[in-house]
C-alpha cells in the first residue's frame, strides 16, 4: 500500500489548537524533576516576513533521556503575529543513537503552515553542550549550516532557535 | 523495529508547488538532510484518553444540532503493509455547511453556525477503525487566483506510532467539480495518489433515516518489519 499524501494544514488549523499544550510542565509532568527551560524562536519566510499562522510541534525525551515513559514530551504552539513560538519544558537528557552512539540532548520540531505541503522537521540542540561534538545526526549536517540547529541561551533558561523557511541562513530541515 | 520508508516519488505534493502561491516563499531551497531513524523518530507521544478525551460528534454543539447535511465519515488507519495502526490520534477540523470556519481570521462572507464548532478528536481501535459524525462542509473562496474556491474538504491530522509517521492531510468528496481546478489537490503528481485523498461514498457507514456515510482509509508511512516485536 502507498502512503496517503500529505496536505497543507492551511491557515485555519487553530480550530484544533489548545494553547496550554505549549507548556510541557502541565499535568503529570508538573511533578517531574529537571531543569526548566523555555524554547522560543521566530519563524520567517524567504522575504524575512514573520509567519504568523504556523503550528509548531515538539517531541522530546525527558530529563532522563527516555521517550514515552514518564515525561510526556509532546507540545504544540501557534506562532503569533511576529512569527514567534514559545514552549516551556524540561531540558531533555541525552538519547541513545544508532549503534552504541549517544545523541546530544535535543528537541525535535515540526512546523506546519499554510504553504507547507508537508511539515518541515528540524532539531533544536543546545549550544555549547559538549555532547554536540559527537552527535551522530549533527555530524551529517555540513558544519557551516549546523548553527541553524543550535539553540542559543539568550537569557538564563531561555533558549532561542529561529526558523528560516527559505533563503539565506535557511534552517537545516531533516528528511526523517 | 518499525520502519518508515520515504513516500514513493510523485505520491506526495512537492514543497515547491508554484500554482499554490503560499508555497513560493515558504519552501526550503536546500534539500532536506536524510538521517537514520533514531528513537527520536521511531517513538511517539502517547495520548491518554484522560488527557486527550475523544469527541466524535461535530453535528451537535452545546446540545443543538448544526445546520446542513449530517454525515458519518469513517475508515481505517493502516501502515504500508496494510496492518492496522492502533491507537492513532486523529485531529479533525473543517468549515461549516456554508463554507465558513469558526475562526477569527476567516473573513468569508458566509454565515457562522452557533451550533457548529468544527473539530473532532478520535482514536483508531485495534483494527484501525475510527468514525466521526459531522456536517458536510461547504466550498469556500481563498483568493489564490481568480475565482479560486477550495473543493469541499475535511482536514485530518494523524499521530501514529512514531514521530516519523506524523502527518496532516485533507479528505475530499467524490464528484466535486472543483477538484481538477484546485492547486492544493492537483499538486500531487500521481493521479492514483490524488484519488486516494477522495473519500468513497459508502452506505455501510450510513444510518437509516439519519445520515449518509463516507469511507476514508488513511495509510501512514511505515511497515512492520518484524511484526512480533514492539518498536521499543
Ligand atoms: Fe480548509
Amino acid at each position: 500500500m502507498t502512503t496517503t499524501a500529505s496536505q497543507t494544514a492551511g491557515p485555519y488549523w487553530h480550530i484544533i489548537d489548545h494553547p496550554e499544550w505549549a507548556d510541557l510542565r502541565r499535568g503529570e509532568n508538573a511533578a517531574m524533576a529537571g531543569t526548566s527551560i523555555t524554547l522560543t524562536g521566530q519563524i520567517t519566510d524567504g522575504d524575512g516576513t514573520p509567519c504568523g499562522d504556523a503550528m509548531v510541534e515538539i517531541w522530546q525525551a525527558g530529563p532522563d533521556g527516555a521517550y514515552e515513559a514518564g515525561f510526556h514530551g509532546f507540545g504544540r504552539c501557534a506562532s503569533d503575529d511576529q512569527g514567534r513560538f514559545r514552549f516551556t519544558t524540561l531540558k531533555p537528557g541525552p538519547v541513545p543513537g544508532p549503534g552504541n552512539s549517544l545523541q546530544a540532548p535535543h528537541i525535535t520540531l515540526a512546523v506546519f503552515a499554510r504553504g507547507l505541503m508537508n511539515h518541515v522537521t528540524t532539531r533544536a540542540y543546545f549550544a555549547a553542550e559538549p555532547l554536540n561534538e559527537a552527535d551522530p545526526i549533527l555530524a551529517l549536517v555540513p558544519e557551516a549550516r549546523r548553527p541553524t540547529m543550535l539553540a542559543r541561551e539568550t537569557a538564563p533558561g531561555v533558549w532561542t532557535l529561529d526558523i528560516r523557511l527559505q533563503g539565506a541562513d535557511e534552517t537545516v530541515f531533516l528528511d526523517i | 523495529m518499525t520502519e518508515f520508508p520515504r513516500p514513493a516519488p510523485g505520491t506526495w505534493p512537492p514543497m515547491n508547488s508554484p500554482a499554490y502561491g503560499s508555497t513560493r516563499k515558504r519552501h526550503a531551497l536546500h534539500p532536506p538532510i536524510a538521517i537514520p531513524h533514531t528513537l527520536s523518530e521511531t517513538s511517539a507521544p502517547r495520548f491518554t484518553p484522560s488527557a486527550y478525551p475523544a469527541y466524535a460528534d461535530m453535528s451537535v454543539h452545546e446540545g443543538q444540532a448544526a445546520m446542513g447535511e449530517r454525515i458519518i465519515v469513517g475508515g481505517r488507519v493502516l501502515d504500508e503493509d496494510g496492518r492496522p495502526v492502533r491507537g492513532a490520534m486523529l485531529e479533525i477540523w473543517q468549515a461549516n455547511a456554508a463554507g465558513r470556519y469558526h475562526h477569527m481570521r476567516d473573513q468569508h462572507d458566509a454565515p457562522l453556525d452557533p451550533h457548529f464548532a468544527g473539530s473532532a478528536r478520535v482514536f483508531s481501535d485495534d483494527e484501525g477503525h475510527w468514525q466521526i459524525t459531522t456536517i458536510k462542509p461547504g466550498a469556500y473562496p481563498w483568493g489564490n487566483h481568480a475565482k479560486a474556491w477550495r473543493p469541499v474538504h475535511i482536514h485530518f491530522g494523524l499521530h501514529g506510532q512514531g514521530f516519523a509517521q506524523r502527518m496532516i492531510t485533507q479528505m475530499y468528496f467524490p464528484g466535486d467539480p472543483l477538484l481538477p481546478l484546485d492547486p492544493v489537490f492537483m499538486a500531487t503528481p500521481d493521479a492514483a495518489a490524488r484519488e486516494r485523498l477522495i473519500a468513497k461514498f459508502d452506505l455501510d457507514y450510513a444510518v437509516e433515516n439519519w445520515a449518509l456515510g463516507y469511507r476514508f482509509d488513511i495509510v501512514l508511512r511505515g511497515r512492520n518489519a518484524t511484526p512480533m516485536e514492539d518498536h521499543k
